[in-house]
């Protein structure tokens, strides 16, 4: 993996290329209940030819992190960059053309494709967005099918014509029409079968690579982001507890909640030993704990973690854990 | 990086290089089964509803007679010579009835395409872009669904002077809620879904994503609204006329015609003749609707044969 020195150079370099979030916050308001903060305070960056691996469990807020990072979602506090540039909520007007290199691939590739409209239609708006002729648009459209491993004369097609993983390589080739700088992927591969949440995810790994595209691959399989990504970050209750590299990450996890969601996964060892039970259920996030919000489950906690709420502190280069009891010894070790 | 691709391929069964058979779409018979064209009611109703055009397009060929002319007795009961008898000014009631398709059919489709027309525009930019655009429209078809139908159109062809272009107007303006709030709901649902937000992530305006995205998931339940609310079309039409507020005299009107047969129950033929005209129609383009649902929107058709 050449990606990590890669990475660091970017970020050195350059500091406002790319997606950045800022103390991202979303709220979630209905009427009766209390507010949700489903995302409470995400900081992120994805710079180009980055794949950044998002993991958590199910309900932590990974969803309507993405949805808010192309500004399909209102942030209720911080900021998301795209290029230096303030990204917008989408409202009633277009886009600005100058943030469509920011594009989203979708969870359900049975909901993101217009069942009424030909695929080739559907991959070449982005050309025809952009200024471009109908013909270039089509012409754009067979390419990108071939590339993601489809066959041209597929154009004339329905998506219902289409098998849930090939729907997804066509949601992807619509993406790539706008000739996006970065993509946020919601789960791109959790509702395909196994074969072809591979060739997918290889396929999205294929495609930042060879087109310098920033990923933020949202998921909850964390051996298919263990593969693919270059950095990940583990998110908890709307925070992130733990970000670096991910060898190290997974190495060598430092936040309990890391430890025990690596080694939940099941390892074909021969060892027969049983991934450690984490007590309790993710609390309600209409409902979080004070301090820490992990603390109720967490193995290590003190009295202080009911109060105190942990910062992201970085305690060696590229590697961030939120946990106040072992923040004086991570910086030791560092 | 060539470990992680083995180590995919390994784990999950490699599909790298897709096989022509592995991505082949699965191509369905478009339609298995029979048609819902072939059914029993489709072509009853398509086979009235070709007799009736084939009248109106070659009305003054086929009518035995002039349908204005009065050169004969009046109240003339059924004969050979005139198989619907003849009116209380001794006119020959066939061939006024088969020059009533010129004013019923032409003028139930125009205004069947107005009222589509508004109401799926309305329709779907209050449910698009909401707010106040969507209070004021739908406050306005609330308005209008509230009177009776007949009720609303004969106060507006009132207000504007009974004649058959008002009576257009008026049916127009009762009609058009109804494709509204269908178009509404289905845009409020289509606007969050997933499609439509990727459009608009690509650049889309609005505007488009109703005119590209949403037009052609529209289209079916528009068009079925429209073949089932021609019948209604043709029967308010000629209620208006019935009531003397559309077709005036002398023109050939079913409407007007039964008007004129219900002053003399004597003379049965004169109204029963065109009421038949008015019947026919209104159930050919009631089995056309309920066909074109079946072909358009299999689910609900299933639903309904349960």
């Amino acid at each position: 993996m050449t990606a990590l020195s890669g990475t660091s150079n970017l970020t050195v370099t350059s500091k406002d290329v790319g997606l950045r979030l800022h103390d991202l916050s979303v709220t979630y308001r209905s009427p009766g209940r209390p507010l949700v903060r489903a995302v409470a305070g995400v900081s992120l960056a994805v710079a180009p030819g980055q794949v950044v691996g998002l993991v958590g469990e199910s309900g932590c807020g990974k969803s309507t992190l993405g949805k808010a990072a192309v500004g399909l979602l209102k942030p209720a506090g911080g900021r998301v960059t795209f290029n230096g540039r303030a990204v917008d909520t989408l409202g009633l007007r277009p886009r600005p053309s100058d943030q469509r290199g920011l594009q989203m691939v979708f969870q359900d590739p049975y909901a993101s494709l217009n069942p009424r409209r030909r695929i080739g239609e559907q991959i070449s708006d982005a050309v025809v967005l952009a200024g471009g002729t109908r013909e270039r648009g089509r012409e754009t459209a067979r390419e990108l099918l071939e590339r993601v491993g489809l066959a041209a004369e597929f154009v004339d097609r329905f998506p219902h014509e289409f098998s849930g993983g090939q729907r997804q390589r066509i949601a992807i080739a619509r993406v790539l029409a706008a000739e996006p700088s970065c993509i946020v992927a919601d789960e791109p591969i959790a509702a395909l079968d196994a074969s072809a949440q591979a060739s997918v995810a290889n396929l999205l790994l294929d495609l930042a690579r060879e087109r310098n595209v920033g990923l933020l691959f949202i998921s909850h399989d964390l051996s298919i982001v263990r593969q693919i990504a270059d950095t990940v970050a583990v998110m908890y209750l709307g925070t992130v507890v733990e970000s670096g590299p991910t060898a190290q990450v997974w190495d060598d996890p430092r936040h309990p909640y890391s430890k025990a969601l690596i080694s939940a996964v099941p390892r074909a060892d021969g060892s027969g030993e049983l991934p450690v039970d984490l007590p309790g259920d993710v609390p309600d996030p209409a409902f979080p704990p004070t301090g820490c919000r992990f603390h109720p489950r967490c193995p290590i906690a003190t009295d202080a973690c009911e109060v105190d709420e942990p910062a992201l502190v970085e305690f060696l280069p590229e590697r961030r854990a939120a946990c106040s009891v072992l923040a004086p010894a991570l910086t030791k070790v560092g | 990086m060539n470990a992680t691709r083995l180590f995919l391929g390994d784990r999950l069964g490699a599909d790298r290089t897709p096989s022509p058979d592995d991505d082949a779409p699965r191509r369905k018979p478009r339609r298995a089964g029979k048609s819902p064209w072939r059914s029993p009611l489709a072509v009853t109703g398509l086979a009235i509803i070709g007799v009736f055009l084939i009248a109106a397009v070659f009305a003054s060929l086929i009518s035995p007679e002039d349908p204005l002319a009065q050169k004969w007795p009046k109240y003339q009961s059924p004969s050979g010579d005139h198989w619907f008898g003849t009116d209380q000014l001794g006119r020959d009631i066939l061939s006024r009835v088969i020059h009533g398709t010129r004013i019923s059919l032409p003028l139930a489709l125009l205004l069947v395409v107005l009222a589509m027309v508004i109401g799926t525009v309305l329709g779907a930019v209050a449910g698009y872009f909401g707010g106040w655009i969507d209070m004021v429209v739908m406050r306005c078809a609330d308005l209008v669904l509230a009177f009776p139908a007949i009720i609303l159109a004969m106060a507006v062809v009132a207000a504007l002077g009974p004649n058959l272009t008002n009576a257009v107007l008026a049916v127009v303006i009762v009609s058009w809620p109804t494709y509204a709030r269908v178009v509404r709901g289905l845009v409020l649902t289509l606007r969050q879904s997933d499609f439509v937000q990727a459009d608009r992530l690509l650049g889309a305006s609005g505007w488009r994503v109703l005119a590209v995205d949403l037009r052609p998931n529209l289209a079916g339940p528009v068009a079925v609204l429209a073949a089932l609310d021609l019948g209604n079309a043709v029967l308010l039409l000629s209620g208006l006329s019935f009531l003397g507020l559309g077709a005036q005299p002398p023109a050939a009107e079913w409407g007007a015609m039964v008007n004129a047969g219900s002053a003399n129950f004597d003379a049965w033929w004169v109204a029963v003749f065109p009421g038949a005209a008015i019947l026919l129609s209104v159930l050919a383009f009631n089995f056309l609707g309920d066909t074109l649902r079946d072909a358009l929107d299999p689910r609900t058709a299933r639903a309904i044969r349960k």
